[in-house]
């Protein structure tokens, strides 16, 4: 999933400055699992502005909503009588939430309330780590299921730099492991340690985002101008 | 000018309610602008029900729960420490000050600590003055 | 010959060769590349160039290797894969081969972070071993990476390190039997501090015949202070540092001549290792010891070939 956090309240106040009307904007989606931009932290977040409003007489109208994913039109196209009058939404969803509803509301700013961070999983409660990169060609089956795109401070594709020590990676031991030495002991376990002899070469970059922005097609799941024209009314 | 403060106190049914009823039993002197609200466990009390105590006019609020490793449900009050140092670190950001609010331990036979601890919040507000929210709200 | 660089005559006629680490200034000033490229003339086969070090801004390794040219003093460039891409690793290659420099070293380098410019976007478009794969195909092939054909193809010896104190151990022979398979020619390998274990490094690359197929110089790092010894122990990662050597330099009296001695020392041992054929001095910083250190050690003069 998407892994976010909470910018820090200073900078969404700075954000904010100069508008009035304000609609605090969850996704219950990645967001809430880890717990960036859910509804429990869409309250809080809207209940600081508001008590900041109170101390400083901004007389800010703070309202708050939590949509099911913010990344898909129909369900920010659902808010739309909330969002109504509002002069700016802080959209507490991911870079792609915050970007749907800026295009489906392009009259009302938008002021992103997270940091996008990575794409990954949780660790343990509290922790999550990046796993994929989204380079648009995957190399699990040659990496013994851990990727080095995403997890490799140098994206590495032909094992470990001199930094790896005792399964940590130099850039950050304390928190983060080496990927080729967990790469190494998976293929072990694996039995696929030759793979580890083979050299990857050069990457072809192209599917990633050196390709430029990526769009994905899926041809059999494109509406047709008949069945567009059937469904326009139920949009 | 006797303005009064307000302190708002999260008790915790089995420790922090507790001490605060014994204190009164003993006939203890604690200030009378504290405000109990009595919660099943320390473990119910939300970053949002501290910073709503604030919206309402609250100086100082604080939370009591069980001695730690004592909670009658295993770590609720671990919970309520974390959501209070979580709710301080909003009160700084927004310049309200995170020293207003103060997660406390207590048990229940503890009467003088809850009397302490109503005291330290008092005298906190003393020293840092009223809440500057009430510029707008009183 | 692949490039004809002096490095490769002195390797290929079974001298022990003797290269030598040249750190550029923080500055747009050649006078320092400048000096220790005379001073240092003749008392190693090849003089490397550093790749902004540590991820550290410094006088580019292709402008120092350019300088150490104009002196008389034959560069090994090195080049990582930190701040360039395949297109500008390889322009730059073209470049340095039409300058005249013949010895490269491949490497993938620090990362940024460790730098003076932390916040700086990192490239790794490619690793080392795949640069070592582009560069021989350049060469062999006179085609760069993605086919096209060169005019002329650059004429170069072509190296890369080896850590043989980096994790998992049990593949760091196999990392080596990787470079070689890429292309490398020549292996300058990380200070070695740690005997015991670089000799079970070596009996692994032996066994599996890298020996024969590459050159391989061991690193070492002559010690100034007890200060500098703790701090590559401590610091600095894929760094052994046995407790033997800390104590020597604690209790000498002179610790740099102790550091000195303990080179030289090294230096020898190196010497009977089978299979290392050179040794790669990184006097980091310290570069005016290194007459010294050479002559002692029974490695001056160097051949002429």
């Amino acid at each position: 999933m998407i892994i976010a956090e909470q910018k820090p309240l200073k900078e969404i106040i700075k954000n904010l400055e100069g508008h009035r009307k304000i609609l605090v904007a969850g996704c219950r989606s990645c967001v809430a699992i880890c717990l960036a931009g859910g509804e429990k932290e869409v309250g809080i977040i809207a209940e600081s502005l508001r008590l900041y409003s109170d101390m400083h007489d901004h007389l800010w109208e703070v309202d708050e909503i939590t949509v099911e994913r913010q990344c898909e039109k129909e369900w920010v196209k659902e808010i739309k009588k909330i969002v109504e009058g509002k002069d700016a939404i802080l959209s507490m969803a991911c870079g792609v939430g915050a970007q749907v509803m800026q295009e489906i509301y392009p009259d009302i700013r938008v002021v992103p309330g997270l940091n996008t961070s990575n794409m990954g999983a949780p660790e343990e409660q509290g922790i999550w780590r990046e796993k994929c990169a989204g380079c648009g060609d995957c190399v699990l089956h040659l990496t013994g299921g851990i990727c080095p795109i995403a997890r490799c401070s140098k994206s590495l594709l032909n094992g470990p730099c001199g930094g790896s020590q005792n399964g940590r990676c130099e850039v950050n031991p304390e928190t983060t492991p080496c990927a080729w030495d967990q790469i190494y002991h998976s293929l072990k376990r694996l039995g696929k340690l030759e793979l580890m002899e083979q050299i990857i070469p050069p990457k072809n970059w192209i599917t990633s985002h050196s390709g430029g922005p990526r769009r994905i097609v899926k041809q059999e799941a494109i509406l047709t101008a008949e069945e567009k024209a059937a469904k326009g009314g139920l949009e | 000018m006797s303005v009064r403060m307000r302190i708002v106190g999260f008790c915790c049914n089995y420790c922090g309610y507790a001490s605060a009823d014994l204190a009164g039993l003993n006939h203890m002197e604690y200030s009378p602008d504290v405000m109990i609200i009595r919660l099943p466990c320390s473990g119910r009390v939300d970053v949002l029900h501290i910073l709503r105590a604030f919206r309402e006019g609250a100086d100082a609020v604080f939370v009591a729960g069980c001695l730690e490793g004592n909670c009658n449900y295993e770590y609720g009050n671990i919970e309520a420490k974390k959501r209070v140092e979580y709710t301080k670190r909003i009160l700084s950001e927004i310049g309200i000050g995170g020293e207003r609010v103060e997660m406390f331990n207590v048990a229940s036979n503890m009467a003088w600590k809850f009397k302490e601890i109503v005291d330290e919040m008092v005298s906190r507000v003393e020293k840092i003055g009223p809440s500057p929210l009430k510029k707008v709200t009183a | 010959m692949k490039a004809g660089s002096n490095l490769e005559k002195v390797l290929e006629a079974g001298h022990f060769a003797v290269t030598v680490e040249i750190g550029p200034p923080k500055s747009a000033n050649p006078e320092s590349v400048r000096h220790h490229a005379r001073m240092l003339k003749g008392y190693a086969d090849a003089f490397n160039l550093t790749d902004n070090q540590t991820a550290i801004v410094r006088l580019s390794s292709l402008a120092s290797a350019v300088i150490c040219l104009q002196e008389g003093v034959e560069p090994v460039m090195q080049m990582t894969c930190r701040d360039r891409n395949r297109i500008a690793l390889q322009s730059d290659l073209l470049g340095a081969s039409a300058l005249g420099i013949k010895n490269v070293l491949c490497l993938t380098g620090d990362h940024q972070t460790f730098g003076n410019e932390k916040g700086a976007k990192n490239v790794y478009d490619i690793d080392s071993i795949q640069e070592l794969l582009i560069f021989k195909k350049m060469r062999d092939e006179k085609k760069i990476c993605g086919g096209e054909e060169l005019e002329e193809a650059p004429k170069v010896f072509l190296g890369a390190a080896e850590n043989p104190f980096a994790d998992p151990f049990e593949f760091r022979v196999t990392r080596l039997a990787k470079k070689v398979n890429a292309g490398a020619d020549f292996i300058q390998t990380q200070a070695i501090y740690d005997m015991e274990r670089f000799e079970k490094w070596m009996e692994g690359v032996r066994e599996r015949g890298l020996d024969k197929k590459v050159h391989i110089l061991a690193g070492v790092i002559p010690l100034k202070s007890v200060g500098a010894a703790r701090y590559m122990k401590n610091k600095v990662s894929g760094m052994i540092v046995p407790d033997s050597i800390i104590d020597r330099m604690r209790k000498a009296k002179d610790p740099k001549a102790e550091g000195v001695k303990i080179c030289i020392e090294q230096i020898e041992y190196l010497k009977t290792v089978k299979g290392v054929h050179g040794v790669h001095i990184m006097a980091i910083a310290w570069e005016e010891i290194v007459p010294e250190i050479v002559k002692q050690a029974g490695l001056y003069p160097r051949p002429s070939v």
